[in-house]
């Protein structure tokens, strides 16, 4: 029987340290403590980064346990829970924006669909819940991808199709809607996933600020949209709605 | 510098300008109250549980005075959300858990026990002997109930002979029944100072004592109960000002309605017209059908009520088919078995099979409501091998819900010839998607949930703003009404047969259970 692979063994050690009463330490620090080259030491961090279960300061470069981890563990959001707490103002924000409404966690490197509200029109409708988006076109795909780590990752690493001649498909590209994003705080699809349609988009965030789904609006173009920019009315609404639901998220559960 | 966002979230939105509505929703597990804007949207919300006391096997009571604490906690909360005063609220609304049953000093204000709640089954000796030699319809007639623990009458008549001297203080015109809209109406109007001692017709309704023809208290079923009259409140509409609020941050609003939660449902539902049902899915679940001006018999197992009066109009009769145990179901997996952390949970555990595994869930903890109401059941799941799983099980959980929709629905159509299009839903449990296919599925009729899934409260805000002018008549409401879901049935004829005999196979191991004597 082969031994215990030193690299994972070390990789649990950096973990336990980072779990203790939640710290941030710096590489050095990490280093030190489990007698380990810094060399050594960074190469663990990184592949831990990567894989999302270790999370850099974008600040002061110290790390921190990841979203990948909570998500592991049995204290990550349950998207049923999500779905519940989120009810009230998805319903309401369909009602204010008049057009259908979303709400999105990320699954299997896509946006997988948990909440659906129809558009407010009494036309024929049939409920999505369940199905699977793109991350890379969508405004609730770019929300994940811009604010979960693990999102980001996955994003980056999958074919990014061209669903449309508008679908921004090139890394660089990419890379700089999601800072747009990140720095406006929300993410829209012009006609880059469907013909036609047009959504915005903008994240859940639970008690410990975890990234943990976005909740957005899809409409026809030309009602979502004004001299080629989303109306800021929507915007409005429904960064109204992710704040109230992350609101609700942060009260302890029913 | 100000920044808009730091303002309440609620308030930046363009529909918050005033006037609005309040609504008080007392209920089972939680009360909470939600401020309304003209076009029937949310503006805030606040909330609070209270405790469940379960002293032996079958009782369950709830403290009135930690119920009225939380109710006045939630109207401040509810109000400094929506950052407002009560010069922007037109009318305040109540709506309540029915038949929970609560007796205080009027000259305190303090209750001589905790409130007996709707499910508690220690009235089920006392029914069946206030059922003589004519059984649990002896007074169906005149309220369109079955003699059953359900009631408020009973347990009024357990209080007074189980608590030490309460009888002779009833006598004397020391003591004050009510429901829980006559609780938190007295409370909230002044309590030992002034405060109105009412209920509405459909809370009077719940009662056993109301006659249904007159909309008052029968003087026979009274003395047959020996319950004195001077303990009773005035039987009033659903939707007139009743007094005005001495407390909490709405004092000086007009408080405007009140209606069993259950008829507020319908009534935030918008199911004016005759033949429109709805069915809530809350702690319970409880399918009304609205009958217009006709008190319609029930030969199938559902019962007669009044569905709502409009001040001075002509009242609104319903058919109702109760379900004790649905939503609570899902908070025994999650309090007593541990198996889910949060109700929402049930839907994780349920979708991580395919199917139930073969195990069937009959849930008659309270005995059985609708269609059968049999006090003598008691909860039974069948068909366990050692196949079965947690998951299986939380499928079960899930499919008793559907199943007992399902038994209502055809006692509804049996009773009123109404074949229901489709079925009208809200509550707690609509959140649960995998739940409502079920329904869908088992029914086999599509399911509806609409924009405001709080419909509860929304219908006593429709209520107290009719009764204040805050909008014209019923029509006007009903244009607030959309659509947020629909699920349409996707199940093979033969497979829902085959499991429905199952389900009522289970059904048939409950009954009996209790023996006479117990
Ligand atoms: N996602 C869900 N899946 C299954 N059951 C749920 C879910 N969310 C809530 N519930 C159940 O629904 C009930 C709460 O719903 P709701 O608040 O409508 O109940 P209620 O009967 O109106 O309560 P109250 O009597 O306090 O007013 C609880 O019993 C809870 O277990
Ligand atoms: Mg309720």
């Amino acid at each position: 029987m082969p031994g215990p692979i030193q690299s994972l063994t070390r990789a649990a050690a950096v973990l336990r340290l980072l779990a203790g009463g939640e710290r941030r330490l710096g590489l050095s620090e990490v280093a030190a403590s489990l007698g380990l080259a810094k060399g050594t030491a960074h190469g663990i961090l990184r592949t831990l980064q990567q894989e999302g279960f270790v999370e850099q300061d974008t600040v002061s470069g110290k790390y921190q346990l990841g979203a990948e981890l909570l998500r592991l563990g049995n204290s990550y959001l349950d998207v049923h829970e999500l779905r519940a707490r989120a009810l009230v103002w998805a319903d309401d924000l369909a009602r204010a924006s008049g057009e259908s409404v979303y709400i999105g966690v990320l699954h299997h490197k896509g946006v997988l669909i948990v909440h659906h509200v129809f558009r407010p029109d009494d036309s024929r409708q049939v409920l999505e819940v369940g199905a699977m988006h793109p991350l890379h076109s969508t405004a609730l795909g770019k929300v994940l991808s811009a604010f979960d780590p693990v999102a980001h990752n996955e994003a980056m690493d999958v074919e990014r199709t061209a669903f449309t001649h508008r679908t921004v498909v090139e890394a660089d590209a990419f890379e700089k809607v999601l800072e747009d994003t990140r720095s406006r705080g929300w993410a829209s699809d012009m006609e880059e996933t469907w013909e036609g349609l047009a959504s915005v988009a903008a994240p859940i965030h639970d008690r410990r600020r975890m990234p943990v789904g976005a909740v957005g609006l899809t409409g026809a173009v030309e009602r979502v949209c004004e001299e080629g920019e989303v109306r800021s009315r929507l915007v409005a609404s429904v960064r109204d709605a992710a704040r109230s639901i992350s609101r609700d998220l942060g009260s302890s559960p029913f | 510098m100000t920044d808009v966002n730091t303002t309440d979230a609620n308030t930046t939105d363009a529909h918050s300008s005033g006037p609005f509505i309040a609504a008080i929703d007392q209920g089972t597990t939680s009360s909470r109250c939600i401020v309304f804007d003209r076009d029937g949207r949310i503006v805030s919300v606040d909330q609070q549980e209270h405790a469940q006391i379960f002293p032996k096997p079958g009782w369950v009571e709830h403290d009135a005075s930690e119920i009225w604490t939380r109710v006045q906690s939630v109207v401040d909360g509810a109000i400094s959300k929506a950052n407002i005063t009560a010069d922007d609220i037109k009318a305040i609304g109540i709506t309540n858990q029915r038949e929970t049953t609560v007796l205080w000093d009027k000259a305190t204000g303090e209750p001589v026990h905790n409130a007996i709640v709707w499910q508690d089954t220690r009235t089920d000796a006392l029914c069946r002997e206030f059922g003589r030699n004519v059984g649990q319809d002896r007074f169906r007639r005149e309220t369109g109930l079955p003699l059953a623990s359900y009631f408020a009458g009973p347990k009024i008549r357990w209080l007074l002979d189980n608590v030490e001297g309460l009888r002779e203080r009833a006598e004397r015109g020391e003591i004050l029944f009510g429901t829980m809209d006559s609780w938190v109406i007295w409370n909230l109007t002044g309590g030992p100072d002034g405060g109105v001692h009412v209920t509405d017709v459909t809370n009077a309704s719940r009662t056993l004592l109301m006659n249904l023809h007159t909309l008052d208290w029968d003087d026979k079923i009274l003395a047959s109960l020996d319950i004195p009259k001077q303990l009773l409140p005035q039987i009033r509409s659903s939707a007139e000002v009743y007094g005005t609020a001495a407390c909490t941050l709405a004092a000086g609003v007009p408080v405007a309605s009140a209606l069993g939660d259950q008829q507020a449902a319908l009534f935030g539902q918008t199911c004016f017209s005759e033949g429109e049902a709805k069915s809530t899915y809350g702690t319970g679940t409880f399918i009304l059908l609205n009958t217009g001006g006709q008190i319609v018999n029930s030969y199938s197992g559902l019962i007669t009520t009044v569905g709502y009066r409009i001040g001075d109009q002509a009242p609104v009769y319903a058919l109702e088919g109760s379900i004790a145990v649905t939503g609570s179901l899902v908070q025994w997996m999650r309090d007593q078995m541990g198996l889910i952390k949060s109700a929402a949970e049930i839907e994780t555990l349920a979708s991580s099979v395919e199917d139930n595994g073969g195990a069937y869930f009959v849930p008659a903890f309270s005995g059985l409501f609708a269609p059968y109401w049999r006090s003598d059941a008691r909860g039974v799941i069948a068909g366990l091998t050692r196949y079965v799983t947690k998951g299986h099980l939380a499928r079960a959980v899930l499919e008793a819900t559907a199943w007992q929709t399902r038994e209502v629905v055809d006692a509804m159509q049996k009773d009123s010839g109404v074949e229901l299009a489709a079925v009208k839903v809200d509550g707690g449990m609509t959140s649960n998607n995998l739940l409502m296919q079920t329904v869908a599925d088992f029914v086999d009729a599509p399911v509806v949930r609409p924009m405001v899934a709080e419909t509860t409260c929304l219908g006593a805000a429709y209520a107290a703003g009719l009764a204040v002018g805050f909008w014209p008549d019923t029509e006007a409401l009903r244009a607030n009404w959309r659509r947020a879901a629909e699920w349409t049935p996707d199940m093979d004829a033969a497979a829902r047969d085959r499991e429905y005999k199952n389900w009522l196979k289970a059904v048939e191991r409950t009954m009996g259970w209790l023996d006479e004597e117990n």
